[in-house]
């Protein structure tokens, strides 16, 4: 078990957020987090890369404590967040946001072939790179962030709500690249998405939260012929 | 005619401390959202540490780089413990939002009053480097010398050295990223408080400049409570101000400026409105572009 | 101060007088002297607390809106003969007149643009003393309010004439403020402090609220400058440096600047330290530098730690404690 949650609970001042909720995720497997709004799921993913405190409960991965020490660290150690909404630094280039994912690398002639990479899987960024973010489409943005984690060489993966706001085309160009980009590297990837059929779609399994609890989790096969599920989240 | 260009140069020499200082205010209000009124104390303290170095080395340039580490040592040592208490601390009330502002108030107190402790309250003095006799052409006076050619010159270096470390090092891509978006730099794997550290102590040593330099501008005679530190802390942020507190380019502009706009008012107008002249010239650009000459405007007001 | 009823606010404040008689009769000379200090730091203090607490603006020259007062005063007092009671009402109109001009330039600023406004006219407006002869330069003017009256026997003293009209002014001045916070407007404030947007879609005009706690709180400055010039006998610009106006923010600070309650407890403060380290110092026999900047030290320090531990003064932090206890979400 390389992601292994156990007991979480989190909590926004009185409220919680998040009670006793348990998964594990292993090498190489896409785990997508479904459910409505307001349910925990970006929650889940700021407590995982560190940007927010755990009141109780174990997160670890591949034996690295994720509930302690600040986001930052976690970096280090192979976590890479792409969050919600404002994913990219709009004051800064794009090269210079992909630079910013590698700065803490000491190997420069790995971080310049790493570029390298995300610029293959990406060619409208090498196209921009030095232009302002502003001049960036919503889906060129998103991809600029999940670039962004890349380059700081990630092992595990947290993207939140990639698709969000986007149109059905770049929908499904988003979730390619992030099947590729999971191949490519072997990563293990938790995706928190409103897209429940897109994200189900790509994922090797899958975890239905409700109200900060886990209301349901198995293959995504299984959730997606789950009828409960299907009715709620799948429109149909 | 001389006159005129006389006017000029004083303002932009002048006018080149105004804008060290408002550097080092706007770093660090970039860096942290806080606005640090001990600026002029700390430079004060760098400069009183460069009047002691000269006790045991000749060199005012010596004395410089001393007084530029210590600055940045004091500047670091002070959001340390500060700074990072404050923001933690950082709580709802009428206060919240200048609660920092304040402890720098009170910062500047105690820093003045342990200065005067330390080296007195009357004057000290430290002989400028370089000559303030005036260069002269035909039969007149400038009122430029190669005193105040150097201070134009090492602000001019300093301000090309700090825009190649902001634009295009890892260091500045840090420091810029940290202060845009602090949450998805440290995302990015940016230890974000080591670089707000980082800004702070450049702002400090760029104080420290601005201290020495002021006193090399003048006879060499200061002390707490002489008249143009009292200005320096005034001057410091309404420069900034002017400049629009969002860029270093600005807080430059801002610095020249003053510098030049008080130096014409107090040759052609009146001498005496020292200390009314910076005041009125905030005034007047809070009401007529209160985002600054380089501000954008609405967005973020404090 | 909870939800009293007028009448037995009256009631109160008449007691306190007759208390604040009783110790004036029963003390030093020195005392008596520090007691008018008191009142003039707690009339400052009072200002501060208005503008800043409950409107949220702050200010960093307000000693230069005491100054005005001061000025308004000692000049109507050697001009135009005036009596003391009728000087005292120009140093109030006057600050209050300079208090609505800053307000008109401060509605528009916020943060650290209006502490830095602020900041500079403390510094500037002083000097505009050295500017006008008629304002006496550097030296500048008398302001004696002149002996107590005959009838009150010669055993009181000159100071003691300070102590009971301070002390009036004062209690005045805190009742007349009372009122105005708990009016309508002291609620408009409050909402303002609170958030500006709600405030504004609630209908708040925000702009004439902030210049009216301007103009008020300037007004209370201004008595606290009269005071002031009252008790030092003369009015000149170092009377109002830069450092009365970080006083008053420090004791406003210190008394909790959010409400009324404490604001005994920064003007004490201010007046007692330099006197309890001025006691020390002679006590270890350290030298003089030492005994003159030790208070500073002491007063910074006490004022970078409150705002740190206790930003809305303790009267406001046993408050808050208490309704913690109480309930229980």
């Amino acid at each position: 078990m390389t992601l292994h949650v156990e007991n979480l609970t989190v909590h926004h001042g009185a409220i919680q957020a998040l009670t006793n909720v348990s998964f594990d995720v292993k090498e190489g497997e896409l785990t997508a987090v479904i459910g409505s709004n307001g349910a925990g799921k970006s929650t889940l993913l700021r407590t995982l890369s560190g940007l927010k405190s755990a009141s109780n409960g174990t997160a670890s991965w591949k034996g690295h404590n994720l509930l302690h020490g600040k986001a930052e660290s976690h970096v280090r150690h192979g976590v890479a967040h792409v969050s919600e909404g404002k994913s990219v630094i709009p004051e800064l280039t794009v090269e210079e946001n992909l630079d910013l994912g590698a700065l803490w690398r000491r190997n420069k002639n790995e971080s310049a072939s790493t570029k390298r990479e995300v610029f293959d899987l990406f060619p409208r960024l090498e196209e921009r790179r030095k232009q302002n973010t502003e001049t960036l489409s919503g889906g060129e943005r998103q991809m600029l962030a999940i670039g962004r984690a890349l380059m700081s060489k990630p092992e595990l993966l947290l993207l939140d709500e990639p698709s969000l706001g986007l149109a059905p085309l770049l929908v499904k160009q988003i979730f390619e690249a992030i099947v590729n980009v999971t191949k490519q590297y072997g990563l293990s990837v938790v995706l928190v998405e409103q897209n429940a059929m897109g994200a189900l779609a790509i994922a090797n399994s899958g975890i239905v939260l409700n109200l900060g609890t886990i209301a349901t989790t198995g293959s995504a096969q299984e959730l997606i012929s789950n009828p409960a599920v299907r009715a709620a989240y799948l429109g149909y | 005619m001389f006159q005129l260009l006389n006017t000029l140069l004083i303002g932009i020499t002048s006018g080149a401390i105004y804008a060290l200082m408002a550097l080092s205010i706007v770093l660090v209000w970039r860096s942290t959202r806080v606005i640090n009124f001990a600026q002029a104390g700390q430079a004060l303290t760098s400069t009183f540490i460069g009047f002691q170095t000269l006790k045991y080395v000749d060199s005012f340039w010596v004395a410089l780089a001393v007084a530029m580490i210590a600055g940045a040592a004091i500047s670091a040592l002070i959001e340390i413990t500060l700074m990072r208490v404050l923001l933690k601390h950082s709580s709802s009330g009428a206060i919240a939002g200048v609660a920092p502002i304040i402890a720098t108030l009170g910062l500047l107190e105690v820093i003045q009053a342990t200065i005067t402790l330390i080296w007195g309250g009357a004057d000290s003095l430290i002989t400028p480097p370089l000559s303030n006799t005036g260069f002269t052409i035909g039969t007149n006076t400038l009122v430029f010398s190669p005193m105040k050619l150097a201070i134009i010159a090492i602000v001019g270096i300093l301000l090309v050295l700090l825009s190649l470390i902001v634009q295009k090092t890892s260091i500045g891509l840090s420091l810029r990223a940290a202060a845009f978006s602090p949450e998805l730099a440290r995302l990015a794997g940016v230890r974000v408080d080591a670089v707000r550290t980082a800004g702070w102590a450049l702002s400090g040593a760029t104080g420290a400049v601005a201290g020495l330099l002021l006193v090399a501008n003048g006879n060499g005679a200061f002390s707490t409570a002489s008249m143009e530190f009292s200005l320096l802390l005034i001057s410091g942020f309404i420069a900034a101000v002017i400049g629009g507190l969002e860029s270093l380019l600005g807080a430059v502009i801002g610095g020249l400026a003053l510098g030049i706009i008080t130096s014409f008012v107090l040759m052609y107008i009146s001498d005496s409105l020292f200390f009314i002249a910076p005041f009125v010239i905030l005034l007047l650009v809070l009401f007529i572009r209160p985002q600054g000459i380089l501000g954008k405007k609405g967005g973020r007001r404090a | 101060m909870h939800k009293l009823s007028n009448k037995v606010r009256i009631l109160i404040f008449i007691v306190l007088g007759f208390l604040i008689y009783l110790l004036s009769n029963n003390v030093d000379e020195l005392r008596v002297y520090q007691g008018a200090q008191v009142a003039v730091f707690v009339v400052g203090i009072a200002s501060i607390i208005l503008l800043t607490g409950y409107s949220g603006q702050v200010s960093l020259g307000q000693g230069a809106l005491l100054g005005v007062g001061g000025y308004a005063a000692a000049l109507s007092h050697l001009h135009w003969h005036l009596p003391i009671p009728a000087t005292f009402a120009i140093a109030i109109l006057a600050a209050a007149g300079a208090g609505a001009l800053l307000g008109i330039a401060a509605a528009r600023l916020s943060g650290p643009y209006l502490a830095g406004a602020t900041l500079a006219l403390a510094v500037g407006l002083p000097s505009i003393a050295n500017q006008f002869t008629v304002l006496g330069g550097e030296q500048g003017l008398f302001f004696d309010v002149g002996f107590p009256p005959a009838s009150f026997g010669e055993d009181f003293t000159q100071y003691k004439w300070f102590f009971w009209i301070a002390s009036l002014a004062t209690l005045i001045a805190i009742f007349w403020l009372q009122n105005v916070m708990r009016s309508r407007y002291g609620r408009t404030w409050k909402a303002i402090r609170g958030s500006e947007v709600a405030a504004e879609l609630a209908g708040v005009n925000i702009a004439r609220a902030k210049i009216l706690a301007f103009t008020l709180s300037a007004g209370v400055a201004g008595l606290a400058g009269a005071l002031l010039a009252m008790t030092i006998g003369t009015v000149s610009p170092s009377a109002f440096p830069l450092a009365l106006s970080f006083s008053l923010l420090t004791g406003a600070v210190l008394s909790g600047v959010t409400t009324l309650g404490g604001v005994m407890i920064g003007a004490v403060t201010l007046v007692a330290i330099p006197e309890i380290v001025g006691t020390i110092v002679n006590r270890i026999g350290a030298t003089e530098a030492v005994a003159s900047n030790l208070p500073h030290i002491v007063v910074g320090t006490l004022l970078i730690l409150t705002v740190v531990f206790v930003p809305n003064g303790p009267v406001e932090q046993m408050r808050s404690r208490r309704l913690k206890k109480g309930s229980s979400l």
